[in-house]
């Protein structure tokens, strides 16, 4: 039987504050006020989750977060398929980016799309010294030369071209003109910059808005005929195809999406964008920004929607459908109709097997909130959730629509107070990323990936509930976790070692 | 639909059925895509040799690089010292990339914390970053040693490690007398072989000329102890166990240098241990007094063996020993300097090895083969092939240098199979693409990223190397030693039985030759 249902809210509440109180005291004392603010029970009928959000990370911790080149070349330039993203500077952060997001997309890789390929230019003392810009000329040259068939190209700066003062943004011009008007963009993503990936996001989204969108001609000829019915998908990375099983019940509410942001995203799609009747935006943090500039400059609206669970998904299609006329009105019913025996039969199937199962999040994005209604539609209870680069804006949106009273809140958790938090909770499930994964396991606590569904996926729509249930119940349920124990030993609750 | 609860359907199917192949059309009008027949011509231009030429005329992009930066090697050298914290003084998205490549290969958790620098350490320098982190790192876990080193941010801008540790001491970030080894390890220098050198090099320096200044350095007393150094190695759960048990059958005393066999492989059962097993700090500093040291990789210790050597050991490096010979070179060495025999049960083994290899060398004999890697894997599996009767025919190491490629030629030349065989020291996995197609090969050997080179060229990839994503558990079994080259030889012939059968399996077309027996 789960914790939380043996216990009153109150219990819970002063349960989770002696908690925080006691991972702080660790802590040389100006360190344990700063993460005092980012520590909270949270408190219905408030505003937000009461935490601080998007601060430095303290250094010296195990913070989970990446950085603004792993924003902008990890999440939202990366996935661009047809243009060749170039990591520019050491070869580090390129290799480590290379292929791990799972940005599903269709095409001949290597010759009209790129997302499976590691550019850089891989810098070398010499470039530090001398500066990298005559490096990045023949970078272009080249990649013009044996990737002829690539519709534009980006150039994601690591820490050092910010450093040594290299004018990419020069380069970039001046190249592009030299190629007849190719997309050539600079995007200073530099890791230093900001305190997170965020940052990265908000750059990327710029980078847009002045380098693709300020290129375009808003009143210029489409290349395709334009409805009523156009929409925009934005912030879905398509991660094990996250963004098909999405487009494909717009599709069949009578919608037609011109453009796909950014997993299996083109760039014809981004140009495109300026020409949908609504955008409909999935991953706010990340792309809220260039909403934002294409709802003043453009004047498309945009909203907010959440395809994880049927609950959820009801909810975004009429949401959705609200924009438009009565035909997409009853498209949105029909397509809930037509699904709702698959969730019926997933819900039944599952929900038996996960009912009253606690549930512990981390991740980052829009997760650490729109996955909480698909837990519930499995019957399962989030209890303790955290962004990793989460803004004040987040905590309001996961406080007044998602998380229930006396939840436990994490901002910026990082791996000691995470584990600390878990061992005391000892929930069913955790659900984070790679870096917490076998700590979780280690300790016998079931654990699934949830920036890239652990290998697995679609997660969102109908056709993604199917694959999340199926999941959950493998990784809560799976028998290995009766066997921890040697017969011969004692049994005994799930703990660290690390920090004794 | 597709999609069902009783069989539910996840990517490797859902996205086939006829409704998602129609959307996926769709989407095509959106996308501006290239013309089919521009896009298969564009594709058979990048097999020609004309295509080759111009791919290796390349002089500024990488594409497919084999290598990472050299903090990788740093954070890995690191953890192999007991209760040891590796801390990244530089930006901190450096480290949730090295900690999940570690990772994602090993399926281990990997601790490492970072100095978070931002723009202001950008501008002021990141001395306060250092005297705050290690003080919260001292605090939270509870470390024995913290091992320094850098990324590219900090290089830039100059950070004095050395006068930055010692600052922090005085203002109290950790006791006077805590060990912080530290290292410079720019990423825009070398790759994850040298920072694994030059971390390691910290490490003992470190504790035997004086901590810093703060101690006496130590005087070298020798003993019968020899030690023993890995190298970056993606199999060094299973490598240095198999060493270490070799040792212990041979009666040799010894030391690993940063053994971090243990604590990338943890078990389950219940508890997380961030740290576990590692050489002891005491270890290493009586390091100093062994007899000699033995580095199981040449360019994995270029700094390293220098130092071993000027405080009076002898030192020998192999080059990552698989098979045979080059475990007869390692066992004659071990044997030469402890002075202690060869055991009985040593030599059975390399005769089950030899036998193994009479058993089924006529499947590998003159097959052809390139391989990428470290400098080190690829030498010795190069090595390996040729007693095989194998063709290494392109061996690509893009971490490697010019004398990396002098030794592979004189490896080359010492055998009648190597006369046709080549080495591409600094060079990608897109220009082995190039050469898997203008000069094909049987088989390819190398990491995960090799799929890709498998799935556009047709050659069968053996995966061994670092990082293997895609496949599990492979590094918990050794690859060095008799027994390590008898796992070496399996997965290749599993590879050419599987491709063998993989082509004769049409019924009642190509199954006559479906064997039973191979």
């Amino acid at each position: 039987m789960s914790l939380a249902s043996t216990q009153s809210i109150a219990e819970i509440r002063a349960r989770n504050k002696e908690l925080i109180e006691e991972v702080l005291k660790v802590y040389p004392e100006k360190t344990a006020k700063r993460r005092a603010k980012h520590l909270n029970v949270h408190q219905a009928g408030k505003s937000d989750c009461g935490v601080k959000s998007n601060i430095k990370s303290i250094p010296g911790v195990m913070t989970i977060r990446g950085c603004a080149y792993a924003g902008s070349k990890g999440v939202v330039w990366g996935p661009i398929k047809d243009m060749v993203h170039i990591s520019h500077g050491p070869v580090g952060c390129g290799q480590y980016s290379w292929g791990s997001r799972r940005n599903y997309y269709v095409g001949t890789t290597g010759i009209d799309s790129f997302v499976t390929l590691q550019f850089t230019s891989d810098f070398q003392e010499k470039d530090i010294v001398f500066g990298g810009d005559k490096k990045l000329v023949k970078v272009l040259d080249e990649i013009q030369e044996l990737f002829p068939l690539n519709n534009g190209i980006t150039i994601q700066s690591e820490c050092p071209i910010g450093l040594i003062g290299d004018d990419i943004e020069a380069v970039s011009r001046a190249k592009s003109k030299e190629y007849g008007g190719k997309t050539i963009v600079p995007v200073r993503c530099e890791g230093f910059r900001g305190v997170s990936q965020s940052l990265g996001h908000h750059i990327a989204n710029d980078a847009v808005r002045d380098w693709i969108f300020d290129k375009f001609e808003p009143d210029g000829k489409p290349k395709f005929e334009s409805t009523p019915y156009d929409v925009a998908i934005i912030g879905d990375y398509n991660i094990g195809g996250d963004a098909w099983s999405s487009r494909i019940l717009l599709e069949e509410m009578g919608l037609r999406v011109i453009a796909q942001w950014s997993g299996d995203g083109s760039l014809a799609e981004l140009e495109a964008t300026p020409k949908a009747k609504l955008n409909i935006l999935h991953c706010y943090r990340s792309m809220n920004y260039i909403s934002r500039h294409m709802e003043e400059k453009f004047g498309i609206p945009w909203c907010e929607y959440n395809f994880f669970g049927p609950s959820k998904i009801a909810v975004s299609l009429r949401k959705i459908a609200g924009y438009f006329d009565d035909k997409i009105k009853e498209g949105a019913e029909r397509v809930i109709e037509k699904y709702q025996p698959l969730v019926s039969a997933v819900i039944a199937r599952y929900r038996p097997r996960l009912e009253g199962k606690t549930v512990m999040l981390y991740v980052g994005g829009l997760r650490p909130r729109h996955v909480i209604g698909a837990y519930e539609d499995l019957g399962m209870e989030v209890v303790g959730t955290g962004y990793e680069f989460g803004h004040n804006d987040d905590y309001q949106r996961t406080a007044q629509h998602y998380v229930k009273d006396s939840t436990l809140i994490y901002d910026d958790v990082n791996g000691y107070e995470f584990e600390r938090f878990v061992e005391k909770l000892q929930p069913d499930l955790v659900g984070s990323g790679i870096k917490e994964k076998y700590v979780f396991q280690k300790m016998g606590i079931p654990f699934r990936q949830m920036h890239s569904w652990d290998y697995s996926g679609p997660y969102h729509g109908y056709d993604g509930f199917a694959i999340f249930a199926r999941d959950m119940d493998m990784a809560v349920n799976s028998p290995i976790w009766k066997k921890m124990k040697a017969p011969w030993k004692e049994a005994s609750k799930s703990k660290l070692l690390a920090a004794e | 639909m597709a999609q069902s609860a009783e069989h539910v359907l996840d990517h490797l199917e859902l996205f086939r059925g006829p409704e998602y192949q129609q959307m996926l059309a769709n989407k095509k009008t959106f996308e501006n895509s290239r013309d089919p027949a521009e896009v298969e011509r564009i594709k058979e231009w990048t097999k020609t040799p004309e295509y080759r030429e111009k791919n290796f005329a390349r002089e500024a992009l990488a594409v497919n690089p084999a290598k990472a930066c050299q903090p990788l090697g740093a954070v890995f050298a690191s953890v192999g010292f007991e209760g040891t914290l590796p801390f990244v003084h530089g930006s901190q998205g450096c480290v949730a990339y090295y900690r999940s490549h570690l990772s994602r290969h090993f399926k281990e958790p990997s601790s490492c914390v970072s100095s978070s620098m931002t723009e202001d350490a950008a501008v002021f320098g990141g001395l306060n970053n250092m005297i705050d982190g290690l003080a919260n790192s001292y605090n939270m876990y509870k470390p024995k040693m913290i091992a320094v080193s850098t990324t590219c941010m900090a290089e830039v801008i100059g950070d004095d490690l050395n006068a930055f540790i010692k600052t922090s001491k005085e203002k109290g970030s950790v006791p006077a007398e805590f060990d912080v080894p530290f290292a410079h390890t720019p990423a825009f220098v070398g790759s994850h072989v040298t920072g694994y050198d030059n971390a390691l090099k910290g490490v003992l320096e470190h504790f035997w000329d004086g901590k810093a200044g703060t101690a006496p350095k130590l005087e070298r007393k020798p003993n019968e102890s020899i030690n023993i150094i890995g190298g970056f190695d993606g199999y060094t759960v299973g490598n240095l166990r198999e060493i270490k048990r070799i040792l212990a059958l041979m009666g040799i005393q010894y030391t690993i240098l940063a053994d971090n066999s243990d604590v990338f492989d943890t078990p389950t059962d219940g508890d997380f241990r961030m740290y576990d097993g590692g050489t002891t700090l005491e270890d290493a500093a009586n390091a100093v007094h062994a007899k000699a040291t033995i580095s199981m990789q040449q360019w994995c210790t270029e700094k390293t063996l220098p130092l071993v050597s000027e405080h009076g050991q002898d030192v020998v490096s192999f080059n990552y020993p698989v098979g045979v010979s080059a475990t007869d070179d390692l066992l004659l060495a071990l044997s030469r300097i402890s002075g202690k025999q060869v055991p009985e049960q040593l030599a059975r083994e390399r005769g089950r090895l030899v036998d193994a290899i009479a058993d089924s060398s006529a499947h590998i004999h003159g097959k052809k083969f390139a391989i990428y890697g470290d400098p080190d894997l690829c030498y010795g599996l190069a090595a390996f092939l040729l007693e095989l009767g194998a063709e290494p025919t392109h061996v690509l190491s893009t971490n490697g240098n010019k004398a990396w490629q002098d030794k592979m030629q004189a490896l080359f030349a010492s055998s009648p199979f190597g006369h046709a065989c080549q080495s591409y020291p600094g060079r990608d996995l897109w220009h082995m693409r190039s050469l898997l197609f203008t000069e094909p090969v049987d088989l390819l050997i190398g990491n995960t990223y090799g799929k890709y080179l498998e799935r556009d060229t047709g050659t069968p990839l053996i995966r061994i190397g670092f990082p293997v994503f895609d496949r599990h558990h492979h590094h918990r079994s050794p690859v060095w030693g008799y027994q390590g080259g008898l796992n070496v030889l399996v997965k290749i012939l599993d590879k050419i039985f599987d491709e063998i059968d993989r082509k004769t399996n049409v019924l009642g077309k190509t199954d006559y030759s479906f064997d039973i027996i191979r």
